[in-house]
């Protein structure tokens, strides 16, 4: 037998719980009208003219966003460059090291790193590298895309490497492999995969960025792929073309979103698709 | 113990390599620190607690005062924390308790990794077309000056910016309260929801209060997203709905053109400022994370 007050508690239950889901959904809201909006404004933009010519000057239809395309691309190779080695030697460091006080102060920083706002790491990049140099440049846009990258590159080596057995490594050491050789041929290749997730999720993160390119790639018309000359990416463009009062300019920009989304979304995919269960 | 061994070279190259990339990193946070100090020693010195406590921004007759900018981050942060924590909690407590696997889950899961992978510049330029509009409608449906951007446009891009960051934090700490703790409730005849209240959220209060802040550092930096939409305006604003300024956004449109030592030394005393506050909040939220995650194994 239910007493009354128990069905209250009961409809007090369910309408809880209906609140939660309610208001979790809502969230689908937003997210299918930003998608939705740059499907329809960007995807008849795209063309293979789009993808490969160089923007038109005002007035003259046509064109494309290449430049930008080939400049993130170079901005993430140069990234990827740095980041990548110091990543995971850090990330092995970090697994291999578990308790000492420099791992300690290492995970502080990697934190820090992580939780520092980008635009703090462009004007930084630009104290280190642009005012020495006396101009913008790729590569100062690459160092500061890499140390936005380095957080998740180390926390995701570290990670995967925490997880594999220490009888491997106690298996090859033992058949009179020296450590660096247990590490390098062993231990890394076993996390290999682990390892790739981090870095795409890397490259994913910072292939958005703009904050730190502002000051530092700081944009080009023209194609560059020299990385001591300035350099167009996609998210600078974006920004530049969106707050132009030019509709030409407008729908590169919406095109340029819409291709910015479908590499970021197909690198999380990815990341998905290989990522060790 | 090891007997000891003649150390190769490569071995030593690898452990020295190790160390060095750690090592690394270390050094680089704090070079970042000294150089952002050293660059805005100059409007340190210059302008001492003038700089926080007016709020006249004049780059030609270099008055800077950002109390403005100050102001205006505190606002669009706390805004947005607002905005974004029923959400986030509930969606944290959808993951976390209700449906930790299947495929409502996947749906939900999917959902805000998404909304995490949309980049900044992506969310302000959207808010820009699309959200602008709208809030433009709505002011002059309310009877206010229909500016459209503004303050409170801006909370709004940036509460759906942090809502995956807090939500993945908050999952995680409400998953992780024992399931002992639970069935103990579950025992003396507590309905699903009483569970949650009187247990689950009181035991994951820590953990999610770290989430909170942490999005709170989020939200304190974001930088494109807050400039497109904000307003860019030096005054102080008068209202939720008046164009602003935030320190990230101010930077953002001034640094390149600043030309004056001082302005661009004052430009550097806000990151520096950003630096520091994100700093102490993450160290913060991610200590209390930690001693959760070992509390409770």
């Amino acid at each position: 037998m239910r007493t009354g007050h128990e069905t209250w508690r009961q409809c007090k239950n369910n309408a809880f719980h209906g609140l939660i889901i309610l208001f979790s959904a809502i969230l689908f809201l937003p997210l299918a009208a930003i998608i939705f909006h740059i499907l329809k404004n960007g995807l008849h933009v795209l063309s293979w003219e789009f993808l490969t010519a160089l923007p038109k000057p005002m007035g003259e239809s046509g064109g494309g966003v290449g430049n930008a395309i080939a400049g993130t691309l170079l901005l993430i190779v140069l990234s990827s460059l740095i980041a990548i080695p110091i990543g995971i030697f850090t990330g092995v460091y970090l697994s291999e090291n578990t308790h000492g006080k420099f791992s300690h102060i290492i995970h502080v920083a990697v934190d820090m790193l992580q939780g520092t706002p980008s635009i703090v790491i462009g004007i930084a990049a630009y104290i280190w590298i642009v005012k020495p140099m006396g101009h913008f440049s790729a590569f100062s846009g690459g160092v500061a895309l890499a140390l936005m990258m380095l957080p998740v590159i180390i926390k995701s080596t570290e990670e995967t490497l925490k997880r594999i057995p220490n009888t491997l490594k106690e298996a090859a050491l033992a058949l009179g492999a020296p450590y660096y050789r247990t590490m390098l041929q062993i231990i890394i290749p076993t996390g290999f995969q682990g390892i790739l997730t981090g870095v795409l999720l890397g490259i994913a993160r910072v292939s958005g960025e703009s904050a730190p390119l502002l000051f530092t790639a700081f944009g080009n018309p023209f194609l560059n792929l020299n990385m001591n000359k300035t350099v167009q990416a996609l998210p600078l463009l974006i920004f530049n073309y969106a707050t132009s009062p030019y509709e030409d300019w407008q729908a590169y920009a919406w095109g340029s979103s819409c291709l910015l989304l479908i590499f970021i979304l197909s690198l999380t995919l990815l990341t998905k698709a290989i990522r060790p269960q | 113990m090891q007997p000891r061994k003649r150390q190769t070279i490569g071995e030593w190259i690898f452990k020295a390599s190790l160390v060095l990339s750690g090592g690394l990193i270390v050094a680089v946070l704090g070079l970042m620190c000294l150089t952002l100090l050293t660059h805005a020693w100059p409007s340190i010195v210059a302008l001492k607690w003038k700089f926080v406590t007016t709020n006249t921004w004049d780059p030609i007759t270099s008055t800077f005062g950002a109390e403005a900018f100050v102001i205006g981050t505190l606002l669009t942060s706390l805004l947005a924390l607002f905005i974004s924590l029923p959400f986030s909690l509930s969606v944290s407590i959808f993951l976390g308790e209700y449906a930790q696997r299947g495929i409502l889950s996947e749906v939900f899961k999917a959902m805000i990794n998404m909304l995490a992978g949309i980049p900044s510049v992506i969310y302000g330029f959207w808010g820009l077309f699309v959200l602008v509009p709208w809030i433009r409608t709505f002011q002059i449906w309310v009877g206010i000056p229909p500016f459209g951007i503004g303050i409170f446009t801006a909370a709004l891009i940036l509460a759906l910016m942090i809502i995956p960051y807090a939500a993945a934090i908050g999952r995680d700490v409400i998953a992780m309260v024992p399931n002992e703790l639970k069935e103990g409730a579950y025992s003396l005849g507590a309905t699903r929801m009483e569970v949650l209240l009187t247990i689950v959220l009181p035991t994951a209060r820590s953990g999610l209060f770290a989430g909170t802040l942490l999005s709170f550092g989020r939200a304190i930096g974001e930088t494109m997203a807050v400039t497109m939409v904000i307003g860019n305006s030096n005054l102080l604003p008068t209202s939720i709905f008046a164009p602003g300024n935030t320190m990230a956004s101010v930077i953002a449109n001034e640094f390149s053109e600043a030309t004056n030592a001082i302005h661009v030394s004052s430009l550097i005393e806000l990151a520096l400022y950003l630096f520091v506050i994100t700093a102490i909040i993450n160290i913060i939220g991610k200590w209390i994370i930690q001693r959760t995650e070992v509390s409770h194994g």
